[in-house]
C-alpha cells in the first residue's frame, strides 16, 4: 500500500488523495537539510520536444516517458547512479502531429500492481509488464483522423482502466471509456454530448442545482448537429474514490471558440461530472460555464480531500479552475462550496452559490467579428492538469500558475475533419499587475493564499510537496528550486540546461536512499504548447503566447534530461 | 477633343481589362494542366508544370490571386495549425527555415498531397486554382525579398509584420499588440 500512495503521488494529479496512507516518508529533506542536496546523475532522453510528463515511481524503477514519438523508459537507480532497465517504444502514426493542439507530450503511465497502462498521444492504451516492458494488450482510444489524441494518463479503478479523449481545438465530441484492465475489453463509452443515454444520465442522475436538469440537454442545448463536433473532451485529471465508487472528470470547452456558432447553453461541455465507475452512469453534474465563452473548460486539475468545511466534515473535491478559480465542492452531492480566484480574472465576476452560475463581466464577452481586449485569464489556461497538490501536513494547496490574459476575436470557423475547429484569432497579453507566473500556495478554508512566489515566466513545472515542510518546483527559465511550504522562503535552487515543464518526483531507491528527480526539457523557444518551429513574431503564434513570449531567449538544447538529487 | 478623349479612356480601359483579367473559373484544361507538376522523387523541389511558366508565374505576383489565397488560409483551417505564420501544431511558415522547399512546387506538393508528420492532403478539399494561390500566399509570408504585389490588408487582429513589408525574414520590429 505504501507503494502504491507514492506512486499516486507521482502520477502528475492523477489519484492524488491528500489522506491516502502510508505516503512514502521523506521527512530527511526537511528546510534545515535542503541546502545539502546535489546532483547525482543525469540522462538524456534524445528526445527534443517539450516532457511534460512527471518522472513516475514504479517500484524501484523510475520511468520517463518522452514526448512523441514516445519511448518509455524503465531506469533503475544503483549506487546513486541511473542505469536504463528497459525501454519500450511503441510504433507511432506520425499525422498525429498536427492534431496536437499542445505540443507532442503527455503524463506518463498508470501503475497497477505489475501493470503499467499507457495512453500514447496517436490513441492507443497499451498494458505493459512493469518488470520488462513487454505490451500485454493495445487497443485503440482514440482516432487520429477525426482530430482525436490523448492528453492525459489512463485512470485504475479498481479492475478498470478509464481513458478519456482529447481535441476540442478540432471538434471532437469528448468521450470517456473503462476497459478492462486484464484485457484491454471495452467496457462502457460515455459522451461529452449527444442523448442522454450517449451522455449516461438516468434516473440515478441528481445535479445539485436545478439548472443542470433538462431532458436530452446535450442535443437541445445546441444547433442542430452542433453536438456531434461541440468538443467537451475528457482531457484533464482522472479521480477515482473507491470508497463512494466514483470516477470524477471535466469535460472540456464547446467548440468551435467562436460563440455565435453554438447559440445556446452547449451540456455538457465546460463541466464537472461524477460517475459510476461500474456502469459510467453520471451521477452529477455541475456546468462550471453555460455558453462558454472564454474556454472555461473542465479540464484542470481534480483533487480530493476529506476535511471539517465550516464546522462538518464533508469529502471535498477541488477543481483549479481554467477560469481562474479554485473550486471546493461537495463531491458526494456536486455542491460548490466556494469559489475564488487564484490567478487575475475579469472575465467574470465570481461565482453565484446559490445557483451554481458563473458570474460574467458585461464588458467580457465575445463576439464574432469583435475583438475583447485584455480577458484574463487567457485560453491557453493559468494552470495545467498536473500543476497543483495538496500536502497533508500544511493542508495548503500548492499550485503553479500562469498569470495571462488576452485578445480574442472570434472569426468564423468551418468543421473540416482533422483541422482545427477554434474560429478565434488570439494573442495572450500579460496581466494588469504582477508577473506571468507564479507559484500559489492556496488556503482553502481562507480562499486566498498564504504566500505566493512570483516568477518571470508562467510556471509549468510544478509542484511537490514533500512531507519534511519542502515544496519543489521547476522554472520555465531552468531553475529547479526548493522553498519552505509554510512560508514560501527560497532555501535551494539549481540551474538546469534548459525550462522545466513538468513537476518534479520524489523516489525512494530499494537501498533507502533519497533521490529528488526532475525533468528538464521546455522543447522550442514556446514550451509546450508548439513544436519547435515557432515563429515568436507572430503574436498569435501558439495559440497567442507568442505576444508575451517573444523576447524569451530560445534555450540552446530544449531536449529532455533527467536530473537527479540526493542528500549527502 | 472630346473624341480622342474617349479613344483614350477606351484604349485605357482595354489595356486595364486585359491586365486584370479574371475568369470566374479556369478552364479546366488549363487547370487540369497546371496539377502537373514534376516534384522530385523526395517529394521536394521539381518543375512546375508548363503552363505555370506559359501564364507568367500569375500565383506569385498577382495581387488578387494573393488576396484570394490569404482568404483560403484562414477559411481552410491553416491558421489553426500554423497561426499566422508563427506556427503552433504546424511549424512556422515565416521563419525561412523549410522541411519540404520554398519553391513553388515543394510547396503545391505539401499542400495537395499533405505531408507525413501532420499536414493533411487538401487534394479534396480545394480547386488546382486554391492550392496555387495558397501558394502564392504561403510565399508571400516567408518571404526574403520585397515583390511588387501583396495581398490585400489585414481587418482582423494584427499579429505580425505585414506581407507588404518584406523582407519579413528580416528582424523587423514587432507590430504593436494594443
Ligand atoms: C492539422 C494541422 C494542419 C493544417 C490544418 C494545415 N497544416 Fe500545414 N503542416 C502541418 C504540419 C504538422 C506540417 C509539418 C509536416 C511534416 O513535417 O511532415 C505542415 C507542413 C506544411 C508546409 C510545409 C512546411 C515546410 O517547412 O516545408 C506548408 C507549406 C503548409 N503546411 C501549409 C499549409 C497550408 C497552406 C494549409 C491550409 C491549406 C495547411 N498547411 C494546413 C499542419 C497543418
Amino acid at each position: 500500500m505504501a507503494l502504491w500512495a507514492a506512486l499516486f503521488l507521482a502520477v502528475g494529479g492523477a489519484g492524488r488523495a491528500e489522506d491516502a496512507p502510508g505516503r512514502a516518508p521523506a521527512a530527511a529533506i526537511t528546510p534545515e537539510t535542503v541546502r545539502g542536496l546535489r546532483l547525482v546523475s543525469t540522462f538524456r532522453t534524445g528526445n527534443p520536444q517539450a516532457h511534460v510528463a512527471s518522472p513516475q515511481v514504479a517500484g524501484d524503477r523510475l520511468l520517463v516517458f518522452t514526448p512523441f514519438p514516445h519511448t518509455l523508459f524503465a531506469l533503475k537507480v544503483e549506487a546513486g547512479h541511473l542505469r536504463v532497465d528497459w525501454t519500450f517504444r511503441p510504433d507511432g502514426n506520425r499525422m498525429v502531429e498536427g492534431v496536437a493542439c499542445c505540443g507532442l507530450g503527455l503524463p506518463g503511465p498508470a501503475v497497477a500492481g505489475d501493470r503499467l497502462l499507457l495512453n500514447t498521444l496517436d490513441g492507443h492504451t497499451i498494458a505493459l509488464d512493469a518488470a520488462t516492458g513487454r505490451p500485454l494488450w493495445d487497443v485503440p482510444s482514440a482516432a487520429v483522423p477525426r482530430g482525436e489524441t490523448l492528453a492525459s494518463a489512463p485512470l485504475v479503478a479498481g479492475d478498470r482502466v478509464i481513458v478519456g479523449t482529447a481535441g476540442d481545438d478540432f471538434g471532437i465530441r469528448g468521450r470517456v471509456a473503462a476497459l478492462e484492465a486484464g484485457s484491454g475489453r471495452p467496457l462502457w463509452t460515455r459522451f461529452s454530448t449527444g442523448s442522454d443515454q450517449d451522455v449516461g444520465i438516468g434516473p440515478g442522475f441528481a445535479p445539485f442545482y436545478d439548472r443542470d436538469l433538462g431532458r436530452d440537454a446535450g442535443v437541445t442545448s445546441w444547433p442542430p448537429g452542433g453536438w456531434e463536433r461541440g468538443g467537451g473532451s475528457v482531457s484533464g485529471t482522472l479521480l477515482h474514490d473507491p470508497e463512494l465508487g466514483l470516477v470524477f472528470h471535466g469535460t472540456g470547452r464547446p467548440a468551435p471558440i467562436n460563440p455565435d456558432q453554438r447559440p445556446g447553453g452547449n451540456r455538457w461541455s465546460s463541466g464537472l461530472f461524477a460517475r459510476d465507475a461500474a456502469t459510467g452512469a453520471a451521477r452529477w453534474f455541475y456546468q462550471l460555464a453555460s455558453h462558454d465563452l472564454h474556454g472555461v473548460s473542465g479540464t484542470g486539475p481534480l483533487l480530493m480531500t476529506d476535511r471539517d468545511w465550516k464546522g462538518v466534515r464533508r469529502k471535498l473535491l477541488i477543481h483549479v479552475g481554467l477560469s481562474g478559480y479554485v473550486y471546493v465542492l461537495d463531491r458526494v452531492t456536486g455542491e460548490v462550496l466556494s469559489a475564488e480566484p487564484f490567478v487575475p480574472v475579469n472575465a467574470s465576476r465570481g461565482v453565484d452559490l446559490a445557483t451554481g452560475a458563473l458570474l460574467r463581466s458585461d464588458n467580457k464577452t465575445t463576439r464574432i467579428g469583435t475583438m475583447t481586449r485584455d480577458v484574463c485569464p487567457s485560453l491557453t489556461g493559468p494552470v495545467t492538469p498536473g500543476g497543483a497538490a495538496l500536502s497533508p501536513e500544511t493542508g495548503l494547496l500548492y499550485i503553479a500558475t500562469s498569470r495571462l490574459c488576452m485578445d480574442i476575436e472570434p472569426r468564423p470557423a468551418t468543421y473540416m475533419q482533422g483541422t482545427p475547429f477554434t474560429g478565434a484569432n488570439l494573442r495572450a497579453k500579460r496581466p494588469p499587475n504582477g508577473s506571468l507566473g507564479a507559484l500559489v500556495a492556496w488556503d482553502l478554508a481562507a480562499g486566498k493564499p498564504a504566500w505566493t512566489i512570483q516568477e518571470d515566466l508562467p510556471v509549468l513545472g510544478g509542484p511537490l510537496p514533500l512531507p519534511g515542510g519542502v515544496v519543489f518546483y521547476g522554472t520555465y527559465d531552468g531553475y529547479l528550486k526548493a522553498v519552505g511550504a509554510r512560508d514560501g522562503r527560497v532555501l535551494w535552487q539549481e540551474k538546469l540546461a534548459s525550462g522545466i515543464v513538468a513537476a518534479p518526483t520524489f523516489f525512494t531507491a530499494p537501498d533507502g536512499a533519497q533521490y529528488v528527480s526532475v525533468l528538464a526539457g521546455q522543447g522550442g523557444a514556446l514550451g509546450p504548447s508548439a513544436g519547435l518551429e515557432v515563429d515568436a513574431r507572430d503574436a498569435t503564434a501558439a495559440r497567442g503566447l507568442g505576444n508575451v513570449l517573444r523576447g524569451v531567449p530560445p534555450p540552446e538544447d530544449g531536449g529532455g534530461a533527467l536530473y537527479l538529487f540526493a542528500l549527502p | 477633343m472630346k473624341r480622342r478623349a474617349a479613344l483614350v479612356m477606351a484604349v485605357a480601359m482595354l489595356v486595364g481589362c486585359q491586365r486584370e483579367q479574371r475568369d470566374l473559373r479556369l478552364d479546366p484544361p488549363v487547370a487540369a494542366a497546371l496539377d502537373q507538376v514534376a516534384p522530385t522523387a523526395n517529394g521536394i523541389g521539381g518543375a512546375p508544370p508548363d503552363v505555370y511558366v506559359a501564364l507568367g508565374g500569375p500565383y506569385e505576383s498577382n495581387a488578387y490571386n494573393l488576396g484570394e489565397g490569404k482568404r483560403l488560409y484562414t477559411w481552410f483551417n491553416c491558421k489553426g495549425c500554423h497561426a499566422d505564420g508563427g506556427g503552433a501544431s504546424g511549424p512556422a511558415l515565416m521563419d525561412g527555415w523549410w522541411r519540404y522547399g520554398a519553391d513553388p512546387v515543394s510547396l503545391f506538393v505539401s499542400l495537395r498531397d499533405g505531408r507525413p508528420n501532420g499536414m493533411p492532403a487538401y487534394r479534396d478539399k480545394l480547386t488546382t486554382e486554391q492550392i496555387w494561390q495558397l501558394v502564392g500566399y504561403v510565399q508571400t509570408i516567408g518571404m526574403a525579398s520585397a515583390t511588387t504585389a501583396a495581398p490585400s490588408r489585414n481587418d482582423e487582429m494584427q499579429s505580425r509584420p505585414a506581407e507588404n513589408r518584406a523582407p519579413a525574414a528580416a528582424d523587423l520590429p514587432t507590430p504593436p499588440s494594443r
